[in-house]
């Protein structure tokens, strides 16, 4: 029973990053229309420009309280989020705006999604090279709790993050005029825009608030297992569609809860079966998700339903 | 002085698709006028090119005597035109409050006051300000999304067939708010195929057949006129949706 | 004797992407591979050319096929050695069962999800590359796990030794041979009535189903006919380079090979083709000009390949859609609706939503 109730718990863990990630690939799916594809590669980027400023540069040192890593890693996270969303919104002028103008279709989209996707990855691989990294060395001591479970600051941390950064989101989203406007541009863009909404600087803020989430959610990645190259199609992207797509597209709340499924169910799934089948467990979660309520489990609105 | 809206000339249509090919028409401040015309007429069209949806290809829109052909619908909107599509013309996810508050979005400080007033004519609105636009029936949404329209305070209203697929108590209903509306002082240009109870309200009418004018008359008159009936409101049929 | 060089120079660059030594045999060895990637291009044509149906897992169908097709016609594992088959069947039965393995897990992958929307397939097809690589991996005693299978038979090796040609002749010309059927058969069902409603559905679903015809049947279709050529594309490959490893199918195969078909010109066969050889040619001879390139650049020309390829799929979308070889045109996917008689859009209900976009797009004088 010990046993189960520990692998829930790292399932949560995983399921915290997973869902984190996953609401802001269900945001811009939201607001854009298109799966994009460069999500999960956006969050290695994200790893890896922290680690530019923890380490390659060096405020790495030093401890916040009980966890494994030093205020350095708030700038790093900083950075990431900065630089992650420069990248969306370049990537955004300079190839979804001119696609989404000519009107060819959002598979177009997320062809080119794709394409984006694989430079990164070979530009980060390029810079960093191809053997994972750490932001540190350290052998960071897991606390006991009771019934033996065992748990690491970072990782209590983690659990605790997720919901406070989701009630951030949710507050921007309902309680700010400019989440109204995204929400309201997600619901229908054109009406947002003969109501003479900015479109597009709404559609910029979606990428930079996504861009908060995936900085935050790819450091928690690196820091509970650690930083590759190649993270992104091979570890994240398909927890978190399917997350994306339990939860109901475009629905964070959904989100937050499908990864958090997604992330449970992986992990206690190797109590009974081959580790090498982990990856299968989302995709099954997904499939079934497709033939029994394709809408998700919420519905698909990013105002998440009452 | 100019008139509020002039359509003087106006070419338009899809890509190279022209549908509208040549129709003139002007609005007076308060007036309320409505477009008339079997499908395919252009009325939708026009309607789409003065608020800049579709491209002017030939002929000037005019706002108090400055031309506004061929700008973005967003700058329209801020010289005083709102819009009122026929369909998906509410934010399905967001209350009547938070649908009304976009509807203002340009609005500095006292989006809350605004609401109230147009709250205060759309009392079927008003009982339930929390309600998600998804959750409303078809009447109430189309009263959503003229109220939607009308909280920036525009001089001109634009509305693309306001009581499609309404029962005709709804319909009725509907209408008695634009005329309120009309008697708040705003100008209304309405596309109608519920002819006859659109021209028993309006000022004046247009005819359009064929992308072009056909015909202008007072409103009550129109309705009055044997060939018009006859050929365009189907007074000999049943169905008032009869085209030519 | 192998003429290929198969090298991994670089932790992370895996070997199905082999690199050759230069000279008349690479030119044999990169034709060779041109024509099986050709192959696979084709069927990604099938599917996403003319049917507009998104395949981001072309690896997994390549790979099933080749794996299926090496099981069928290995020698029965040895002692060390642990897999499923090796049944010591003719190499062209391999190459059957690799391409109606390749077509079952098309059906498998597609009947759930070919009906919803389209970019849940492309998500689907992801996952599945992921998983059978993660399960071949892994799974002891299904095909041999990370160790890979040895020793997979050589069509006609005998036959090339006993009349002295050339192996790497012969098999580029019985790849050649292979290209061409593929190429016909592509040919024939993308011109026939068939092919003409799935072009139909990749311009306007919505109004192909109300003209009554069974829209989600020929997706599944026109997804299975891909799936089992990629198979069989698959096999071919199993059989020409000897040995084969869950880690030489990662996803650049498929990255690839969208690469080939955007560059070439989605909905031409001979686009494709022409893709297949020319990003084919990049990806393959930019190693062979490593040396001469500056040190911080030859040190990382297998990443900068990588990246070529990337922008040169956001390239190609954003300047030239239509690729090297346009589509013939017919009604092209890539004509603004509206312009050329599209308008069926402009009338009904949700049409002012059609303006706007319109709008957006610019004046109808520019351009069309």
């Amino acid at each position: 029973m010990t046993e189960i109730l520990q692998l829930v718990l790292v399932g949560l863990v995983v399921g915290s990053i997973i869902g984190l990630g996953a609401m802001g690939l269900t945001l811009v799916y939201g607001v854009f229309k298109f799966a994009n594809f460069a999500h999960a590669d956006l969050m290695t980027l994200a790893m890896y420009l922290a680690f530019f400023v923890y380490v390659d540069i060096g405020l790495v040192g030093g401890h916040i309280g009980p966890f494994s890593f030093g205020w350095g890693m708030i700038a790093a996270v900083l950075f990431a989020w900065a630089g992650v969303a420069a990248v969306s919104v370049g990537a955004d002028r300079f190839v979804f705006r001119r696609l989404r103008a000519r009107q060819t279709g959002l598979l177009n989209l997320e062809i080119a999604a794709l394409g984006i996707a694989i430079a990164l990855q070979a530009v980060v691989q390029a810079i960093w090279g191809s053997a994972p990294l750490r932001y540190h060395h350290e052998i960071h001591e897991a606390w006991t709790f009771a019934g033996g479970l065992k748990l690491k600051s970072d990782q209590l941390l983690f659990i605790v993050l997720m919901p406070v950064l989701a009630l951030g989101l949710y507050v921007l989203l309902h309680r700010t005029r400019l989440g109204t406007a995204m929400r309201a541009t997600a619901d229908n863009a054109p009406l947002a825009e003969a109501s003479g909404i900015d479109t597009e600087r709404v559609r910029m803020a979606t990428w930079v608030i996504a861009a908060a989430l995936t900085a935050v959610a790819g450091v928690m990645f690196a820091l509970q297992s650690q930083l590759r190259f190649d993270a992104g199609f091979e570890f994240l992207l398909l927890p978190m569609f399917a997350a994306v797509i339990l939860g109901g597209i475009g629905n964070p709340w959904g989100a937050l809860v499908g990864g958090l499924i997604v992330g449970v169910s992986q992990e206690v799934s190797t109590e009974w079966i081959n580790t090498g089948f982990k990856p299968a467990v989302p995709f099954v979660l997904l499939i079934a998700m497709l033939i029994v309520r394709p809408r998700g489990l919420f519905g698909s609105s990013i105002g998440g339903s009452s | 002085m100019s008139a509020l809206l002039e359509v003087d000339a106006v070419r338009a249509g899809y890509g190279s698709v022209m549908i509208v090919h040549d129709v003139s028409l002007r609005l007076e401040r308060g007036e309320l006028v409505t477009i008339i015309g079997p499908n395919g007429a252009g009325k939708s069209t026009l309607l789409k090119a003065i608020f800049g949806l579709l491209p002017v290809s030939e002929g000037q829109v005019r706002l108090e005597g400055n031309e506004v052909t061929d700008e973005m619908p967003s700058r329209i909107v801020r010289l005083g035109v709102s819009f009122v599509p026929q369909t998906e013309n509410v934010f399905p996810s967001l209350t009547i409050r938070e649908n009304l508050a976009m509807g203002g979005y340009q609005r500095s400080g006292d989006v809350d006051d605004r609401i109230a007033e147009v709250l205060g004519l759309f009392p079927e609105l008003a009982e339930r300000p929390g309600a998600r636009a998804s959750h409303l029936s078809g009447g109430q949404r189309q009263a959503l999304a003229i109220a939607r329209a009308l909280m920036l305070d525009p001089k001109v209203l634009l509305l693309d067939e306001p009581t499609a697929a309404l029962s005709p108590v709804r319909r009725g209903e509907i209408f008695d708010r634009l005329q309120a509306v009309r008697e708040g002082g705003v100008a209304l240009l309405m596309v109608e195929q519920n002819a006859r109870e659109a021209l028993a309200i309006s000022d004046r009418a247009y005819l359009l057949v064929d992308g072009r004018n056909a015909h202008e008359q007072a409103g009550p008159e129109m309705l009055a006129n044997p060939e018009v009936g006859r050929m365009f409101l189907g007074l000999d049929s049943a169905d008032g949706e009869d085209g030519a | 004797m192998l003429s290929l060089d198969v090298l991994t120079p670089l932790a992370g660059e895996l070997p199905l992407l082999v690199t050759f030594s230069g000279g008349v045999n690479w030119t044999v060895g990169f034709l060779t591979t041109a024509a099986i990637f050709a192959i696979v291009a084709l069927a990604l044509n099938v599917q996403w050319g003319y049917t507009g149906t998104i395949n981001f897992g072309v690896v997994a169908f390549f790979g099933i096929g080749a794996y299926v097709s090496a099981l069928l016609t290995l020698d029965p594992p040895g002692q060390f050695e642990n897999y499923v088959g090796g049944l010591e069947l003719p190499v062209p039965v391999g190459w059957v069962g690799g391409m109606i393995a390749g077509g079952v897990l098309a059906l498998l992958v597609g009947l759930p999800t070919l009906r919803l929307r389209d970019d849940f397939l492309a998500i689907a097809t992801i996952g599945i590359a992921t998983i059978l690589r993660s399960i071949a991996n892994t799974q002891e005693g299904l095909v041999n796990r990370a160790r890979g299978l040895n020793g997979v038979p050589r069509p006609l090796e005998g036959m090339s030794r006993d009349l002295s040609i050339d192996y790497d002749l012969v098999l580029l010309i019985m790849t050649g041979l292979a290209l061409l059927v593929v190429f016909l058969v592509v040919r024939g069902a993308t011109a026939s009535p068939w092919g003409r409603v799935l072009r139909a559905i990749r311009e306007n679903e919505a109004t192909t189903q109300s003209v009554g015809k069974m829209t989600t049947s020929y997706r599944i279709q026109s997804f299975v006919l891909g799936g089992a050529l990629m198979g069989l594309a698959g096999a071919i490959w199993a059989h020409r380079i000897g040995t084969i490893a869950p880690d030489s199918f990662d996803n650049l195969t498929t990255f690839l090979v969208w690469t080939m078909v955007m560059v070439g010109g989605s909905g031409n066969n001979r686009g494709v083709m022409l893709g297949a050889l020319v990003v084919g040619f990049v990806w393959f001879g930019l190693p062979l000009i490593q040396e001469e390139l500056p040190d911080f650049l030859g040190s990382r020309v297998f990443m900068l390949r990588r990246i070529a390829i990337g922008l040169l799929i956001v390239g190609f979308i954003l300047a030239r859609p239509q690729g090297l070889l346009a589509e013939e045109p017919r009604v092209s996917r890539f004509a603004p609706r509206g312009e050329g008689g599209g308008g069926s859009g402009g009338g009904g209900s949700g049409g002012w939503l059609g303006a706007l976009r319109m709008r957006l797009r610019g004046r109808p004088g520019e351009g069309g």
